[in-house]
């Protein structure tokens, strides 16, 4: 099963290159993430996570901020 | 002379400003979007045969209806149909940057793309076939180095030349797949037959793609049943093929869609991808050093502001003073006293003592757009999001509070940066329990006189720390009452470090001193002559100010005046606070400016007020009240309604009397109250 080894972004240690398979979110924020070029499919590494402070992503060669609550949302593999 | 309209769209940190200071020089107009907070920069530049009017939009990664700013934007670009669109695009992340253009293309509006930044995409080796990519895409693609100018002409040119051609149908379009392409066909058709005036409007397709996108705004705007109820369908149709919102599936497809057209055109030679950015990112953002860092450059920002802009502020204070005494002086003796006081009191006292604070405004605006230009600012965010999050706030919330030590009206100003409505007004209402510089002499003056050196540190610490807690307090409440609402979906670009332009920098500045000095001019203009009127009328009667002397004739006057009444009037009110009639003239009084506290309270004891010591206040103060009551002048200067600037800047910046007035009345209300409970709390236990 697919579903069974996805993880919560905010468990990958720092460093750490994943990819984005589903973001449990509303439709608003899914879309606002999407603009910002996070969607499912795409390859991110997390640049800093620090417990328990927001978090930071390379996404396409941006780097972003993503709130803790957020990164709990994102669902990768 | 033909004129035509561009409107210059792209995402933040594009680079976006940078293109508009460029195409538009230095001669801007800035306003807001009418109905938000959103701020709207215009340009006119003209050009061969063309005047150019150049609208910036605000800058959107999408023009999708979730955000203020992607709606204002949208509705600029319909509604007003700007001639060209111009794009620009952060060529050295491109395809999130395209994303926009595609939602554009969409649009069918004439569009120019400008490949900003070009030379950092070719430092890290990205080279683009443009002109395979402009015929893929269907546009004009001009290469630009905003910042240092370069591109201009060319970008021009590309401005005129799609202009002239207008609106075409495009032969390129991004194909959603056969699921989605058969569903919007069929929406399209009825679009065509139900509502042929919106498919004139925005186009058929565009209205199709839309309610596949179930886009509220454009919903609301559909009046046929049929269609909706079509429309609906047809969204349920795709979730049940493919188990996701179309909109989610529309996105992915966009993406595709940029991606397919890049690797035809877009080569990558180098994959060295460790930048600068990174290394100062390392320190900056460090678990350990990143907040000292911080704290010492907000340090940095508060001295250069409120040290250094001390001197050119003591020039224009003296400047006043200067003509304020020079208007006096040369005044003859017995024609019109009123007008002279009117001049000197009323308008230089009021307007003047705003002005001082313009070269404080200007130091901390540039410092701040520093901040902001070097993206420095981002990461101030990221630092002090943990902490201001567990209050409620982003964490850029912490500049503009950080500023209201100073001043409120700059730090009402500054909480532009905050994207969230819901944050900034939050923001907002609680900043003016920051104890500003102004309210500062007020305990300078109560606090020496009723408690002992020993005692007068601790004494401040305590009034500021009170208000510290208190807008948390209000922080919180506001946040799960009237604020509600998720923190701000977090989510914040941290763009590449960037040297800023000096330009960029001093345009920036220049626009928040403007807008300060408007309001100096016209709203508190207004306010100091209706404050001067109520302090000075109506004056007592000639025969009952015989045989006094000027000081007392002063007393006389204001305890006659308006204000002097109503602080009679309130007198019952404000017993249970400690407080007489004197006390509630000098607070009304300071509602014009805070440091007017003190002045108020030298002329209601007739005291002297010039010299360097308040000596002879000091003493009165210490005759007639407690130390309880000092404290309870104290807390109730720190809490209560916010200074006439203040609520002129409130009111300005959240567009509504209501919100600023809630303010007003609010935080009196809260003053009320908590120095009604600690002033009769403490008479109990001290048996005052």
């Amino acid at each position: 099963m697919e579903q069974a080894n996805l993880i919560p972004l905010s468990q990958i240690t720092q460093g750490q290159t994943v990819k984005l398979v589903k973001i449990n979110a509303g439709r608003g924020l899914r879309m606002r993430l999407a603009s910002m070029g996070i969607l499912p499919d795409v390859t991110i590494t997390v640049v800093n996570n620090r417990h328990p402070g927001p978090f930071m992503i390379s996404v396409k060669g941006t780097k972003v901020m993503l709130g803790r609550g957020m990164a709990d949302k994102v669902l990768v593999q | 002379m033909k004129k035509i309209t561009v409107a210059i769209a792209g995402n933040p940190n594009s680079g976006k400003t940078s293109i508009f200071n460029m195409v538009t020089g230095t001669r801007q107009q800035v306003g807001n979007y009418p109905g938000v907070t959103v701020e709207k920069k215009e340009g006119l530049y003209t050009y061969k045969d063309y005047k150019i009017r150049f609208v910036d939009l605000p800058g959107t990664y999408s023009l999708s209806p979730y955000s203020t700013e992607e709606l204002v934007a949208r509705r600029f670009i319909i509604e007003n149909r700007p001639d060209v669109v111009v794009d620009v695009v952060d060529c050295s992340n491109i395809e999130r940057n395209l994303y926009l253009a595609t939602q554009l293309m969409e649009m069918n509006v004439p569009m120019v793309l400008a490949f900003n930044m070009s030379d950092i995409a070719k430092r890290n080796g990205l080279q683009f076939d443009i002109a395979s990519l402009a015929e893929l895409l269907e546009v004009e693609i001009v290469p630009t180095v905003g910042n240092r100018a370069e591109g201009k002409n060319k970008l021009l040119d590309a401005i005129v030349k799609t202009a002239q051609k207008g609106r075409v149908t495009r032969e390129h379009r991004v194909h959603f797949g056969p699921e989605i392409e058969t569903e919007l066909a069929s929406i399209e058709e009825l679009v065509t037959g139900l509502e042929p005036g919106l498919g004139q409007k925005y186009g058929s397709r565009w209205l199709a793609l839309k309610l596949l996108e179930q886009d509220s705004e454009i919903i609301d705007k559909v009046h046929s049943k049929e269609l909706k109820e079509a429309a609906l369908k047809s969204v349920k149709h795709i979730r049940g093929v493919f188990k996701d919102e179309p909109e989610m599936l529309i996105a992915d497809r966009r993406y595709g869609y940029i991606s397919g057209a890049c690797q035809e055109t877009i080569k990558t030679t180098v994959e060295a991808r460790h930048s600068k950015s990174d290394m100062i990112d390392a320190i900056v953002t460090n678990p350990f050093l990143g907040l000292p860092i911080f704290l010492l450059l907000m340090y940095i920002v508060f001295q250069l502001t409120f040290t250094i802009g001390g001197y050119p502020m003591g020039w224009l204070a003296g400047l006043f003073a200067w003509s304020a005494n020079a208007i006096t002086s040369l005044w003859p003796a017995d024609t019109a006293q009123w007008l002279r006081s009117l001049l000197v009191d009323g308008i230089i006292g009021g307007v003047g003592g705003v002005m001082v604070f313009l070269p404080n405004i200007l130091l901390l605006f540039l410092a701040i757009a520093v901040l902001e230009d070097t993206g420095y600012m981002a990461r101030a965010a990221f630092i002090m999001d943990r902490i201001m999050h567990k209050i409620g706030l982003h964490g850029k919330s912490f500049i503009p509070m950080l500023i209201g030590f100073g001043c409120t009206v700059p730090a009402i100003m500054a909480t532009r940066i905050l994207e969230n409505k819901r944050n900034r007004f939050t923001t907002i209402l609680v900043l003016p329990l920051m104890s500003c510089g102004a309210k500062l002499t007020i305990y300078t003056l109560i606090i020496p006189v009723f408690f002992s050196p020993t005692w007068r540190g601790p004494m401040l610490w305590l009034i500021y720390l009170i208000g510290i807690g208190l807008a948390v307090v209000c922080i919180r409440i506001l946040r799960v009452s009237l604020f509600k609402g998720e923190t701000t979906p977090f989510v914040m670009e941290l763009p590449p470090y960037r040297m800023p332009t000096l330009k960029a920098i001093s345009l920036h500045t220049w626009h928040r001193g403007w807008i300060y000095l408007k309001k100096a001019g016209t709203v508190i203009l207004l306010i100091s002559i209706l404050l001067w009127v109520g302090m000075n009328y109506p004056k007592p009667k000639a025969e009952s100010l015989k045989g006094l002397n000027s000081h007392q004739v002063r007393q006389k006057e204001i305890s006659n005046s308006v204000v002097g009444r109503i602080g009679k009037f309130i007198e019952p009110a404000i017993k249970p606070l400690g407080f007489d009639w004197r006390i509630g003239t000098a607070l009304i009084g300071a509602t014009a400016a805070k440091e007017v506290f003190v002045s108020q309270m030298a002329i209601v004891y007739a005291a002297q007020d010039s010299g360097e010591s308040h000596q002879s206040l000091s003493e009165k103060l210490r005759a007639n009240y407690s130390p309880l009551v000092g404290f309870c002048v104290c807390l109730f200067c720190l809490i209560y309604a916010p200074c006439v600037v203040t609520v002129v800047m409130a009111k300005s910046e959240m567009n509504s009397w209501f919100w600023a007035g809630f303010q007003f009345f609010g935080l009196t209300v809260l003053a009320y109250v908590i120095t009604l409970i600690v002033y009769q709390a403490g008479s109990l236990f001290a048996g005052y």
